[in-house]
Order: structure tokens, then C-alpha cells, then sequence
């Protein structure tokens, strides 16, 4: 099965959302969205998820009873218990009861709850209610599964965690589109789409976006100075400097760099800044 | 502390709807409350019966109005139309004496007609006492003193009248406050967009929402009643089978209300003034404290729409007058009618809040990153 997103553009009056993106995610597979604050993440998903509606384009996604959506809150209910939690979702479902039952332990197990059934969610701490927000919506085992920033705010372990649970899911046949700040996790998705204001900037394997990245990327200890047409910006200690198409890279301007995915996405972003400018 | 001021000042000014309410509020509700506040009662909807029905029509007075003159009915018809609430007051008239039928259900009609009466029968029966110590040859004749009849609370006790609607707004304040605060909730805690990916209705929501408020309130107005009933006697003389539908109607009219006000407010300080703007209403323009007769008719009409109004009568009709069920059918489809009104409305209201797409092509909620 496939689920898509064609052409798709959301307004919201006369503010443009979301503008001509086109996305697939298939059974098993996982898809990762990426941009900064105000990108449009959470307006695609919210589209794939069915909380928002389009201004034109396509749209193809399963009935609500097969899609698991968790939004940037957990979602789970604070003063029911984590069994009362998945127990609700069970009963909304219709989920038989032996089925859920199973399916309620090997979750749990998963998402190292087991033994905290009878504790409420509001007590859980951060880490463990995000990984009770996603069991939840696994529960029903969804075709498609959609998550909004599921590790924004938690502990890197917990974080690690909660990948192994997403992967698992993909792994057991469910279509998965994940946002996410962090580009680290987005390489572990097997197409990225990178959103910026409501457009697409760059999409594909994490690959085909590096191998797209235009120019060269130097690094150096100090940012170049009287160089025009560059663009630099500072990561971790050294400075990151780009030389677009046609920009020489002058003398002592640092060690050419292999672009990583964190740096193809800033380059795209700085790209297409420009082209704004010069229309 | 000025920054605290500053801060409280401008997330007041965001929030425009607890601001408007703030200063609406209490501008409506001194209006309407002002002309609805008045306990005299300016005319009593009047039976003449008996075989002087005519003439004694023709003498009475404001507050009676006499609505019907029917020389043919004796006592038992003159109760049952009491009974039944067609008329406060009822005038059995015979060569013999005449004879007042007052319903004692609705205090402050009977407090109006008894003064009223005592008005005229106390100076009579002093002059006649007077006339009485003269020797008889000179003794002139007085008509005989009117005798006054009060139905169903002889002594005029205010608890008895009282009571069946007191359990009425103990359940309009807790039901409608409780219920109101359910989807707020959802939506303050971030869980309402997760019920709008699961497999259910507006209604599955809705009933959903109500059922367990729904079961406790039940239990609570058995315990009111129950108490009022064996605390301040209040007597239980009709139909228990149409007190019990009358009162879960009831109770589903309030929750319903609860919930609507619930999936319209944006937080709970939303919701609370909005069950205030309800509940309020219902204490003052349903009967229970001013007569409905008496209130301006610009404001009278509010209390048609008010459930109150309707399970006061039931409740008082069926548990102090010994109203059969049929003669109340008035309020029991007011009730009805204004429970698929209420939850027509939720139901619509929370297909917008569950299913934003479906509702409306271009949403104007924006969802960002």
C-alpha cells in the first residue's frame, strides 16, 4: 500500500501553508519531514492525519480506523493509568480482546512500561508518557502512521528508544511519516523531505539530497573575510563556509568538507534564499 | 508587580471573548433580571363555577381574572382543573356561601389570593363579631364570609413548593458546570486531536461524554428528592414513572447544555461564564423565585426556553398536585424539544471540532511547525 500527497497546497486565508508538495511513503517504509519552526511539518501531517483540510491538490490516505496519528503532545489521558490508556483505544477500535491483549503486553514490553501498567500517565515521567503516546496509537496496528516531533524534549536515551519502536513498526508493514528538528534522526528515514516555508526545498534518499547539494563546502576556524558571494555560518567549534556555483573558493579558505545532511539542508535553505532575493 | 499587571492586562485583552463576557454580562443581567424581579402577582387566571358563577364573576377584582364562568361545574370538576393547571384559582358559588379553590402549588399566586381574600373575609367576619354583640332586632344582615380552600399546601409552606425545584437547580448548577468543563479539557490537554483520528462519532463523543455525569446526577436527584421529600414532607401524590422520565429528561436537557457550552469555549474560565450565563437564568426567570406572570413580557419569553421552567412544573405537578402525566404533555415536549435542540447542536458543534476537514474546505485553524 501507498499513501500520497500530490501537489498538495494549504492556505490558511491568504498565508500559504503549504505549497505544492508532493509526497509517497509506502508499507514498511519510513519518511521523515524536516524544516524549522513555521516550515509547514505540522500542517503536512496534519493533512495525512486528517485535522487539515486541503486547498487543492491530492490527497490519499486510509479511513480514520487505520491511521495512527500522535501529535506534538502525547496525547495520552494524564489521570488514567497506562493500561486505562490503551484500553481506551482498544474499546474505540473495536480491537477484539485477545488480540489486544497481546498486543498490549508486546508493546508495553517494547516500550519498557511493562510493570507500570497501573501507574498513571501524569506521573510517568516526559520520556516514558511519549513512548505511552506512541504505543497507544499502535495499538490498532494502523496502516499509516503519522508522528509530529515524537523525540522534541526527550532525553536522548528515551529518544533512542522511541526510533526502535518506530522501526519496529515500519519493520511489521506500517507506512510511517515522522517529523523532526534533528536531522541525525532524520537520516535513519529512507526518503527525507525537507520543508521551507510551506515548500519543498529538497527531498529524496538521504543520498540523493548530498549528492544534490550545489558548490563546496570548506571548513575553517575563522569566518572569510572580504569574500563576496559566500555564505558561511558556524557549526560546533569551526565555521562551515559554502562557495555556490561560480564563487571560487580563494586561498586559505579552509579544508574542503564532504556535506552531511546538515549541511546539505542549511546550503538548500541559503539557496533558495538567494533565489528569492534575486527575483 | 507592574509587570505582573502588564502581563495579566494583555492576556486579557487576547482573550476577546472572556472580555466581552466580563463586560457584557453583567450589563444583560442586571436588565434582564431587573424587570423580571418582581413577586407581585397582577392576575390570577380565575374559574367561577356554581350556580351563582355569574354574579360572583361580575364582583370579583384584579388579581382575579376570571378566564371561564361555567354555573354547571361543582367541586370535583373546580379540583380537577386545578389540579390539572389550567386555573390558580377557582370560585364555587351557591345560594349558601361562596367558596374559594386556591392551588397552593404556586406559592406566590396563592399568597396573592389568600391576601387578597383575607382582604375582604377578615373585615367581614370582625364586623359581623361586632354585629353579633347587638341585640338582634337591630342586627342587620351581611352576606355570609367567603370560605377559602388552599390545594395541595394548606399551610402554604414554602419548603414543599420549594423543594421540587430546588432539586432542579442543584442539578442545573452541578450537571451544566461538570459537563461543561469535559471538552476543555480534551482541548487544553492536547488529547482532542488524537479523538479526531479515532474511529468515532460526534455522537459515540457526545454520549460518551454525558453517560457517566448522566449517572452520577441520576443518583444525586434520587438523594434530593429522596431527603426533601422525608426532611420537609414533601408529599408524593401522581405518577413516579412520570416523575422519573420527566427528571432524566431533564437531566440529559442540562448535560446536554453543559457539553454544547463545553465544545464552544476555548478554556474553562470560557466555560464557566458561559454556564453562569445559563444557570443564572434559570434560577431567576423559571418560576422558582419570581412568578413568571409577574416579569416584563420582554423578558417573560426567556422562560420558555429555560428547562427549568418545565421540570419545575412537572416535578411540582406531579409530586404536590397529583398532576396525571397527560395533562402535563406541554412540558414534557418543551423538554424533549429542547434536548434534540441542544444536542443537535453539540453534535454538529463537535463534527466541526472532530472533523475540521470534512466541515470546511479551507480550515481556518492553522496548524504550524
Amino acid at each position: 500500500m501507498m499513501w500520497a500527497l500530490r501537489d498538495v497546497s494549504v492556505y490558511f486565508g491568504p498565508r500559504a501553508a503549504l505549497q505544492g508538495v508532493n509526497l509517497e511513503v509506502k508499507s514498511g517504509s519510513i519518511v521523515a519531514v524536516v524544516g524549522g519552526d513555521g516550515a509547514g511539518k505540522s500542517t503536512l501531517l496534519g493533512l495525512l492525519a486528517g485535522t487539515v483540510g486541503t486547498s487543492s491538490g491530492h490527497l490519499e490516505r486510509p479511513p480514520l480506523a487505520r491511521l495512527g496519528y500522535l501529535p506534538t503532545s502525547s496525547g495520552v489521558y494524564l489521570d488514567l493509568s497506562v493500561a486505562e490508556n490503551l484500553a481506551f483505544v482498544a474499546r474505540a477500535h473495536r480491537l477484539a480482546r485477545t488480540r489486544t491483549l497481546e498486543r498490549t503486553h508486546a508493546l508495553l514490553e517494547r516500550a519498557g512500561l511493562a510493570g507500570f501498567e497501573n501507574r498513571l500517565a501524569g506521573e510517568l515521567s516526559g520520556g516514558m508518557r511519549q513512548k505511552l503516546g506512541l504505543i497507544r496509537v499502535l495499538l490498532p496496528e494502523p496502516d499509516l502512521l503519522v508522528l509530529d516531533e515524537p523525540t522534541t524534549g526527550i532525553d536522548p536515551v528515551s529518544r533512542r528508544a522511541l526510533w526502535a519502536i518506530v522501526a519496529r513498526a515500519a519493520a511489521d508493514g506500517a507506512a510511517v511519516v515522522v517529523s523532526t528538528s534533528y536531522l541525525d534522526e532524520a537520516e535513519r528515514a529512507a526518503h527525507i523531505l525537507v520543508l521551507d516555508r510551506g515548500r519543498p526545498l529538497a527531498e529524496g534518499t538521504r543520498e540523493d539530497i548530498l549528492r544534490r547539494t550545489p558548490g563546496i563546502l570548506t571548513a575553517a576556524n575563522a569566518p572569510p573575510v572580504g569574500e563576496t558571494g559566500v555564505r558561511f555560518w558556524r557549526r560546533g567549534t569551526r565555521w562551515r563556509i559554502w562557495w555556490p556555483h561560480g564563487v571560487a573558493a580563494a586561498d586559505g579558505a579552509g579544508e574542503l568538507v564532504v556535506p552531511d545532511l546538515q549541511d546539505a539542508v542549511t546550503i538548500a535553505a541559503l539557496q533558495h534564499e538567494a533565489e528569492e532575493v534575486s527575483l | 508587580m507592574g509587570a505582573m499587571i502588564v502581563k495579566e492586562f494583555l492576556e486579557l485583552r487576547r482573550d476577546r471573548r472572556t472580555l466581552a463576557m466580563l463586560v457584557l454580562l453583567p450589563i444583560m443581567l442586571l436588565i434582564v433580571f431587573g424587570y423580571a424581579a418582581r413577586f407581585d402577582v397582577n392576575s390570577i387566571p380565575t374559574l367561577a363555577a356554581g350556580p351563582r358563577a355569574t354574579t360572583v364573576a361580575a364582583t370579583l377584582k384584579s388579581p382575579f381574572t376570571v378566564k371561564a364562568v361555567v354555573p354547571s361545574d361543582g367541586p370535583s370538576q373546580i379540583k380537577a382543573a386545578i389540579r390539572n393547571g389550567t386555573y390558580d384559582v377557582a370560585v364555587y358559588a351557591t345560594r349558601a356561601g361562596t367558596r374559594f379553590y386556591i392551588n397552593g402549588a404556586d406559592l406566590f399566586v396563592a399568597q396573592t389570593a389568600a391576601a387578597s381574600l383575607g382582604r375582604v373575609s377578615t373585615p367581614l367576619a370582625s364586623l359581623k363579631k361586632f354585629l353579633g354583640t347587638l341585640p338582634p332586632a337591630v342586627r342587620p344582615r351581611l352576606p355570609a364570609a367567603p370560605t377559602v380552600d388552599v390545594l395541595y399546601n394548606p399551610g402554604l409552606k414554602t419548603a414543599v413548593v420549594m423543594v421540587p425545584a430546588i432539586a432542579g437547580i442543584i442539578l442545573v448548577f452541578i450537571g451544566t458546570l461538570i459537563a461543561s468543563l469535559g471538552v476543555v479539557r480534551e482541548r487544553q490537554a492536547g488529547t482532542l486531536a488524537q479523538l479526531a483520528v479515532m474511529p468515532l462519532s460526534p455522537w459515540d463523543v457526545l454520549v460518551g461524554k454525558i453517560a457517566p455525569y448522566f449517572l452520577v446526577a441520576t443518583v444525586d436527584m434520587g438523594i434530593v428528592l429522596g431527603l426533601g421529600m422525608w426532611l420537609f414532607a414533601v408529599p408524593m401524590r401522581g405518577s413516579w414513572a412520570g416523575l422519573i422520565v420527566g427528571s432524566l429528561l431533564f437531566l440529559f436537557v442540562t448535560l446536554s447544555i453543559g457539553v454544547l457550552i463545553s465544545s464552544v469555549s476555548q478554556n474553562q474560565g470560557q466555560a464557566m461564564q458561559l454556564s453562569m450565563m445559563t444557570t443564572l437564568p434559570q434560577v431567576l426567570l423559571s418560576g422558582f423565585i419570581f412568578p413568571v406572570a409577574s416579569m416584563a413580557p420582554g423578558v417573560r419569553w426567556i422562560s420558555n426556553i429555560l428547562p427549568l421552567t418545565y421540570f419545575a412544573e412537572i416535578s411540582r405537578g406531579i409530586m404536590l398536585q397529583g398532576t396525571p402525566v397527560d395533562h402535563l404533555l406541554r412540558p414534557f415536549l418543551s423538554l424533549a424539544g429542547l434536548g434534540t435542540i441542544t444536542v443537535t447542536l453539540a453534535i454538529l458543534r463537535f463534527h466541526a471540532l472532530l472533523h475540521p476537514v470534512r466541515s470546511r474546505r479551507r480550515p481556518a485553524r492553522a496548524g504550524t511547525s
